[in-house]
């Protein structure tokens, strides 16, 4: 669908908030889920699979959090209010939703970008009753993205590689991840934080799900591109993803 | 309102414009963005005898106007498609053909075979140019011999309309194109990816998992209209062309070049109904340009 843009904000250099609106109402889209982009320039041939960061009702607005990485994300941050984008969307399936009433502890972890699914997901439980936990890592302060948005949904723990905000280090090493029991994380981020992530929850007997970025074309599991190694083979990441459960997937560790 | 059909061998297209094997899935992944009984017909996703799972990830990169990749016919075997998904797409009023492929002789007759079984199934175009298999594949379509020998095993088993899709990965696709006619194709279609290769230079590693791979996309196009244009000049039979189509334009461009029909390829990716507009742009140039039938467009480049 064609999908006018109402704010592109640039949160500091490599990272912009591209907000979007189309005439008709948005379909339903669940957290997890990706959409599409079309990028009109030059260099930029396929579409850029990039995961919903926040769906707005009351604005029917799309939020799309894009770190600046190459062209496509280049370009997609110079957009201007009022520009017009094609979106192909949801697509994927979406994390999964513990029974309302089951008063689960939750942990959200996202590092870098692989954030912006996580603000999403957490104001989805947030409604649904849950009070979820949110772990963020980054490199340094400056990439530590949405905080106060984060913050309205529920309590925030931080690291950064450097120190400068929160706990110094990786996601994995947060204290709180031995002061509190969880039952169940959800992640994303780069592939080598999810795998600790995962060896973590799988050590600690904690149901986790992780949202995969594999590279993408088609995105409507057409091409058969952007397959993850399974427990049932190679499975398109665009359609039977991006979420797994960590039981599906064949990492060693 | 031109004449859309055109025929090829014994089989009736409603118009030219069709989906190539490996970009369109089973069809089934495209209704929600067109209606795909519009297209004159649909080449399913490579199937082999034997289930596959193709290469290890990563499979593709994008390159400027178009990408590689490197699937490796991953598909769940002739007989599953036979049992699971054929009942699925069988109903649509599209010709569903499927593109077959093979490691041997014997397991491309093997699954021409099962597919010659499937009343719905009129068609399939022989996969002798996949270029992302260790065994077979394109090791068959760049030698005349090969070509030969996998065409006429074929052609024993399998008494309806046969299709040859050959590889551009040769000096000089009109031997080819020639032994496959002699042998009893009934129309070929070209060109298959051109092999292609790209280098992480960060990491000094390869992108593909096999390193190498299939190139496709408009970046392909103007060697893809050549190999049309040559093998138009070479054989009778019917070429189905395609390589970078990307609009009614690029379309007819291969038409002019002495295509009878078109696969749109890659850039179902960026436009999931580009074959809709193109079967429509299509019409209204040949009405633009007082043809009364899109058949009149093959071969019609003026010298």
């Amino acid at each position: 669908m064609d999908m006018k843009v109402t704010e592109n904000l640039r949160l500091h250099q490599n990272y912009c908030l591209l907000k979007l609106a189309p005439e008709e109402t948005l379909p339903e889209m669940l957290p997890g889920q990706f959409v599409e982009v079309k990028v009109d320039n030059a260099t930029t041939f396929l579409r850029r699979p990039i995961s919903i960061n926040y769906i707005d009702r009351s604005k029917n607005e799309l939020w799309l959090l894009i770190q600046i990485v190459g062209d496509g994300t280049l370009s997609m941050s110079m957009l201007q209010i009022g520009n017009i984008v094609n979106i192909i969307l949801p697509l994927g399936n979406s994390f999964t939703i513990p029974e309302a009433h089951t008063k689960q502890e939750l942990l959200l972890i996202g590092g870098g970008v692989g954030t912006a699914p996580m603000l999403y997901l957490g104001d989805h439980l947030k409604q649904l009753g849950f009070t979820p936990s949110f772990l963020l890592g980054a490199r340094s302060e400056k990439d530590v993205l949405q905080i106060a948005d984060f913050e309205a949904l529920g309590q925030v723990y931080i690291t950064t590689e450097d120190g400068s905000l929160g706990e110094k280090g990786y996601v994995t090493q947060h204290t709180i991840l031995n002061k509190k029991r969880f039952d169940r994380i959800y992640t994303c981020g780069p592939k080598p934080m999810m795998m600790a992530v995962a060896k973590v929850a799988r050590e600690a007997a904690i149901d986790c799900e992780v949202s995969l970025e594999n590279t993408m074309a088609c995105g409507i599991g057409a091409c058969l591109c952007c397959v993850e190694k399974t427990t049932d083979g190679h499975i398109c990441v665009c359609t039977e993803g991006p979420v797994f459960n960590i039981n599906k997937l064949t990492w060693q560790n | 309102m031109a004449e859309l059909n055109v025929n090829i061998g014994k089989l009736q297209l409603k118009n030219p414009v069709m989906t190539a094997s490996g970009t369109f899935g089973y069809g089934l992944e495209y209704t929600d963005f067109m209606d795909i009984n519009r297209l004159g017909g649909i080449f399913v996703k490579g199937t082999t005898a034997e289930h596959r799972e193709g290469n290890a990830y990563p499979r593709m990169a994008e390159t400027p106007a178009g990408m590689l990749n490197a699937v490796g016919l991953q598909n769940k075997g002739a007989q599953y498609f036979a049992d699971h998904i054929y009942p699925e797409i069988k109903a649509y009023d599209t010709h569903m053909i499927v593109n077959v492929s093979g490691s041997t002789i014997e397991s491309y007759i093997e699954c021409a075979e099962i597919i010659a079984q499937l009343d719905q199934i009129p068609a399939i175009e022989l996969n002798i140019s996949c270029p992302n298999v260790k065994e077979g594949g394109m090791a068959f379509g760049v030698t005349c011999q090969g070509a030969g020998d996998v065409v006429r095993a074929v052609r024993k088993v399998f008494p309806k309309t046969l299709i040859v899709k050959l590889s551009p990965n040769v000096t000089d696709i009109t031997e080819i194109a020639r032994t496959v006619e002699a042998e009893g194709a009934d129309a070929v279609s070209l060109i298959n990816t051109m092999l292609g290769m790209a280098i992480d230079v960060e990491k000094r590693r390869p992108v593909l998992s096999t390193i190498t791979g299939g190139l496709s996309g408009p970046c392909v196009k103007p060697i893809a209209v050549r190999m049309v244009w040559q093998t138009y000049n070479a054989v009778k039979i019917p070429i189905i062309g395609m390589g970078g189509i990307a609009n009614w334009k690029d379309a007819v461009e291969f038409m002019l070049a002495g295509s009878t029909a078109i696969q749109i390829g890659t850039y179902n990716f960026i436009d999931p109904a580009v074959s809709i507009k193109v079967i429509d742009g299509i019409n209204e140039y040949c009405d633009r340009h007082g043809f009364k039938s899109v058949a009149e467009l093959t071969g019609a480049m003026m010298q």
